[in-house]
């Protein structure tokens, strides 16, 4: 039998630089997956598309932008953020599968960076979201929907999009070591819906009932969308409450609370499987 | 193939005095054990006897409540990196990814385990080879039949030549075909020099595989030896015969025990007329029985011989009989899905 002198660590200059390293193997892992059954991600990634065609052209005919103004316009950054939220189950499922099959204990009982096990799922599920957002940005622009201020301003856009999918990746990561069985992951996915419905998403808060407008203004997701929209230059934007006003300072802050809330019990929870 | 060295002298695996609570459950309760290096230890126990938690503990997925153990001479808990760099282990079920290649799975891990991609492919091919698994390398995992997701779970475990190699109940759900196949690759590691800990509730896997035997009840090792030492103990293959009436049970027990030298006991559903009794040499041990039994024109409806099962083990060491638990069902249940 040949076989292969085993070397040690190859090329393991410094904690850092393994940890990095291992999170991207880690991640690279999905990313192959998704090279050997494309259908596993194109479902996902064309979910928001189907929105995109429901609202723009099923409801869309039907809903009003306070102050005038496109719809198709108004609703992309809410469809982006759409995306963003329902990568939480996307997470969830994979978190848990992993789990459930031993691959999180493989992975675990390995001589690799700890950390990697959480973040090369970040990474590949952030590229994931990434992926998602070109093509819906492509969608975009063949409905008719267009950034109207600076590229900056377009990539602040974009940067606050993905600074809030960063946050829901605690949560998703959270949820999935705690969720028991596939079911459960999949149970989450249709609490993702109204979430997304009870927020500035696809109608402007000033044409629910009071209320029901504070609560969808005070959602989190909002003020991303919103924060969004000033930047694209999109019609539609708040600014008629505090909140409304704030909108890109609070889509900075409301991640940076979701993240400080979540990340500890994520990372918790997983320190925890060894007890 | 290369080993990494077990630290000093000492035993490849050891531990001592641990206990692990889960809730109310107490699933070790002072488990000890020791293995020296280039050994096959069988673990073996019915489910629920806290095989899989010790194999946790000593493979740093756990931390114990008491206790302390080493592998390779490393601390589980305070040199875990050092034992996870020394130890393989290949769980319950296959933990390889499904949807990616066997190849893929081995240079990924490979990778992982600090490879370059062209050691990690090469190494990947030599595994391949050693499991025979070339002809099936870029298909995806999940096409693979049963015994073949084993061997590519071994195939991954091994991707660093461990010092210390853990299965944990490495052919349950297995058909004898594919249990055959992982018996004969864990049998060309352990003539590699790979110390071994296998748990397993079947006798004659241990039989097969294992140097020494630590029979596991309850949390704690109750028993070790190697097999024949403790097939010894329960008296190697087993008489049993079922009376034509239950009315002279007692006085059919007292004959054969007479014949035999040994105690009799009732077993199995319809206790009051079945009796089995344990024997050291097939035709002797029968030849006795049946002798006496005839002798006392006690009417016999079937007589036969049988080797010792786990039941037999636990019977003779603890009293009582393995107890089916809820983890059972959940065995059962993966077999079927796998079946």
């Amino acid at each position: 039998m040949i076989v292969t002198t085993l070397p040690d660590r190859v090329g393991r200059p410094s904690i850092v630089h393994n940890a990095l390293r291992d999170t991207w193997l880690v991640a690279h892992r999905d990313m192959s997956q998704w090279v050997r059954e494309p259908q596993l991600i194109v479902w996902g990634l064309l979910f928001p598309v189907v929105s995109v065609l429901l609202f723009a052209y099923v409801f869309g005919s039907g809903i009003v932008v306070p102050g005038g103004g496109d719809y198709r316009s108004f609703l992309m950054p809410g469809i982006f953020v759409q995306a963003m939220v329902f990568g939480i189950g996307e997470t969830i499922a994979a978190v848990q599968a992993d789990t459930a099959k031993g691959v999180t204990d493989r992975l675990r009982s390995m001589p690799i960076a700890r950390s990697a096990v959480v973040s090369g799922r970040c990474l590949a599920n952030t590229i994931y979201s990434v992926l998602s957002l070109l093509l819906l940005v492509i969608c975009g622009l063949a409905i008719g929907w267009r950034w109207e201020g600076t590229f900056l301003e377009a990539l602040g856009a974009f940067g606050l999009i993905l600074w809030l999918r960063i946050a829901l990746l605690w949560i998703g990561i959270y949820l999935g070591l705690k969720a028991k069985s596939p079911e459960m992951a999949n149970g989450i996915f249709g609490l993702l819906w109204p979430l997304t419905m009870l927020s500035n998403a696809f109608i402007a808060t000033s044409l629910m009932p009071t209320w029901l407008g504070v609560i969808a203004e005070w959602n989190p997701i909002s003020s991303t969308i919103n924060a969004a929209r000033e930047l694209f230059g999109n019609p539609g934007v708040a600014t008629s409450t505090w909140i409304g006003e704030h909108s890109v300072p609070m889509a900075i802050l409301w991640p940076a609370v979701i993240m400080a809330l979540t990340m500890p019990l994520a990372i918790r929870t997983f320190h925890r499987l060894n007890r | 193939m290369i080993a990494y060295s077990v630290q000093g002298s000492g035993a490849a695996i050891a531990a001592d005095g641990l206990v692990k609570r889960f809730g109310d459950t107490v699933a070790l309760d002072g488990f000890d054990l020791e293995v020296a290096p280039g050994t096959v230890c069988g673990l073996l126990g019915p489910n629920g006897a806290g095989k899989t938690t010790a194999v946790r503990i000593l493979t740093t997925l756990l931390w114990a409540d008491a206790g302390a153990a080493s592998v390779a001479g490393y601390d589980v808990e305070t040199e875990a990196h050092s034992v996870r760099a020394a130890l393989g282990l290949s769980g319950q079920t296959p933990a390889v990814d499904e949807i990616l290649s066997g190849r893929q799975n081995l240079v990924l891990f490979g990778r992982l385990n600090g490879f370059s991609k062209a050691v990690a492919r090469r190494r990947a091919d030599e595994l391949l080879a050693q499991f025979e698994l070339t002809d099936a390398a870029d298909r995806a995992v999940k096409k693979y039949s049963g015994g073949m997701r084993r061997r590519i779970d071994l195939a991954v475990t091994l991707i660093l030549a461990p010092a210390v190699l853990f299965l944990d109940e490495p052919t349950t759900g297995l058909d004898p075909r594919n249990r055959n196949e992982v018996w004969q690759a864990i049998r060309r590691l352990v003539s590699q020099g790979t110390t071994v800990l296998l748990t397993t509730q079947y006798l004659d896997e241990a039989d097969q595989l294992a140097d020494r035997v630590a029979v596991m009840d309850r949390g704690t090792v109750i028993a070790t030896g190697s097999p024949d030492e403790l097939k010894a103990r329960i008296g190697g293959e087993r008489v049993e015969v079922l009376l034509a009436d239950d009315v002279r049970l007692e006085q059919a027990m007292a004959v054969i025990e007479q014949a035999t030298g040994v105690r009799a006991e009732p077993y199995g559903d319809g206790g009051e007329r079945r009796v089995s009794v344990a024997v050291n040499d097939r035709v002797e041990g029968l030849t006795a029985v049946l002798t006496g039994l005839v002798a006392h024109e006690i009417a016999v409806t079937d007589i036969g011989l049988r080797r010792p099962t786990l039941d037999d083990v636990f019977l003779t060491l603890t009293g009582h009989r393995t107890e089916p638990t809820e983890a059972e069902t959940t065995t059962e249940e993966r077999e079927e899905v796998m079946a």
